[in-house]
């Protein structure tokens, strides 16, 4: 399988190591992933929320230069994916204004999770794991933007999810039921408003912690920055629930390795993963 | 909530015929509250979601610019989402914003705007957002300098923070994107 590939600027940046496993996983997969040459940045979500011209033209640029390869286009970042989708809309629906004279409408916009939770693919990582996680009780955490809106994402089950709850027992791990699941914790606010940023992600952890869940799983690389560091920030005893990517579980239960590296870019301590590939079976059952 | 008196004389035609054209149907509204009690920033707004659509149906387009409402909101969609109505909640408060912005209305939640703005400044400049330059011009227009120190420094540690921005090639499309395309024949 092959597909144009859409980092967008956080996984350039922030979430560099979302960009890492993705790549990692892809290859092991066999699925081709090819950037789009010279892509911009989608514009989320300062664009759209402040001016809809620029907020549309910026990602139809992309689509633009996407079309020239004419695969479908894998996007990992939730709002990238959402303002792609919007972008495609609109272009779909009024070409004219919007100066296209040439459109693929074949071309589709692929979030990672829709297409790793793919029933063949979800088959081919079970059997491609090395290292099962185990007694790792794992919240899903969708936030919003890879679901709503599901007129633009397209997403089946926007207010009940299971793309990555299904991901995270392909690879051996539990995930918990819980409430919170496709709450928003204000990413876009996160910088100008951490207060605001405190309460949600605040909310949304305790909810993860009372499911039994010791540890949270995403797909927005904005969710995981914010989910993370606003927990810090939130004081209290609890030290709080590390938050990895999909991709980043998945490159761990393949390799069997959870390598130092990964393990540093965490603002929250992740040794919950960590232990698993330290401890051996027999101590760890001596443990419980 | 707040005690503005509602009238007729207030109906702003042109606000509520830009909202007709992007198929915002305000007026499709029977205030049921989903959108209220989902909107998970409601907590702070001083108008709730369900004043903004009733405010806007009556084209009381004044008290909505000045709101904190229109900035607070994070674009979660929650509430265009649930709504039994399929009135495109989200959609409305990005045009609230914007005219907010043309009209050089002052905001009431000041900050919001200027993260947007440095957001934008980084992808006019360099066709993708810069983190580090966008942090800074946030900090310096917004005086918020000490806020977040710990975080930055932290994550610049962590390698999450690039020093040097990435240009792409074709900077002159990003360039013409910001200035008006597609609004040239605008009146």
């Amino acid at each position: 399988m092959r597909l144009s590939y859409y980092p967008g600027c956080s996984l350039h940046g922030t979430a560099h190591d979302y960009d890492h496993s993705v790549q990692e996983i892809c290859k092991k997969l066999d699925i081709d992933l090819v950037e789009i040459p010279d892509w911009n940045c989608c514009g989320a979500s300062s664009a759209h929320m402040t001016d809809h011209e620029i907020g549309m033209r910026l990602p139809i640029r992309n689509l633009m230069l996407a079309q020239e390869a004419g695969h479908d286009i894998l996007v990992p970042c939730a709002a990238c994916f959402q303002r792609l989708c919007a972008a495609d809309k609109a272009v779909k629906k009024d070409p004219d204004y919007w100066d296209i004279t040439q459109y693929n409408q074949e071309m589709k916009i692929v979030h990672i999770s829709t297409l790793l939770s793919k029933p063949e693919i979800l088959e081919q990582i079970t059997a491609l794991t090395t290292k099962p996680l185990a007694d790792l009780k794992i919240a899903c955490y969708y936030g919003c933007l890879s679901l709503r809106h599901p007129k633009i994402t397209g997403a089946v089950n926007h207010e009940m999810p299971e793309t990555l709850e299904n991901i995270v027992r392909a690879i051996g791990a539990e995930a918990v039921m819980w409430s919170h699941r496709t709450e928003c914790c204000s990413g876009s606010l996160t910088m100008a408003r951490p207060d605001i940023a405190v309460k949600l992600v605040g909310d949304i952890a305790s909810a993860a912690s009372r499911a039994g869940a010791t540890a949270m799983v995403t797909d927005c690389p904005m969710c995981q920055a914010n989910v993370e560091s606003r927990q810090l920030d939130g004081g209290g005893a609890n030290k709080g629930l590390p938050v990895f990517f999909a991709t980043e579980l998945i490159a761990a239960a393949l390799s069997g390795d959870y390598p130092k590296k990964q393990q540093k870019v965490h603002l929250v301590s992740p040794d919950v993963l960590t232990d698993l590939f330290l401890q051996p079976q027999a101590t760890r059952e001596d443990a419980a | 909530m707040n005690n503005n008196v509602i009238s007729p004389e207030m109906e702003n035609r042109k606000f509520l015929s830009k909202l007709e054209t992007m198929n915002i149907d305000v007026h499709a509204c029977y205030q049921c509250g989903r959108c209220s009690s989902g909107c998970p920033v409601s907590d702070f707004f001083d108008l709730k979601v369900m004043e903004v659509v009733r405010l806007a149906s009556y084209g009381m387009e004044d008290i909505l610019l000045k709101s904190n409402t229109i900035w607070l909101c994070a674009a979660c969609e929650t509430c265009a989402t649930r709504c039994p109505n399929d009135i495109e909640i989200a959609a409305l408060m990005d045009v609230l914003r914007s005219l907010a912005l043309k009209k050089g209305i002052t905001p009431a939640q000041p900050r919001i705007p200027i993260f947007h703005q440095s957001m934008l400044d980084s992808i006019k400049r360099w066709g993708r957002a810069y983190e580090v330059g966008m942090i800074a011009g946030y900090k310096l227009r917004s005086g918020d300098y000490m806020g977040d120190m710990k975080l930055g420094l932290d994550m610049f540690k962590k390698g999450k923070l690039n020093i040097l921005p990435h240009s792409i090639k074709e900077k002159a499309e990003i360039k013409q994107i910001f200035s008006g395309k597609g609004k040239e024949y605008d009146r």
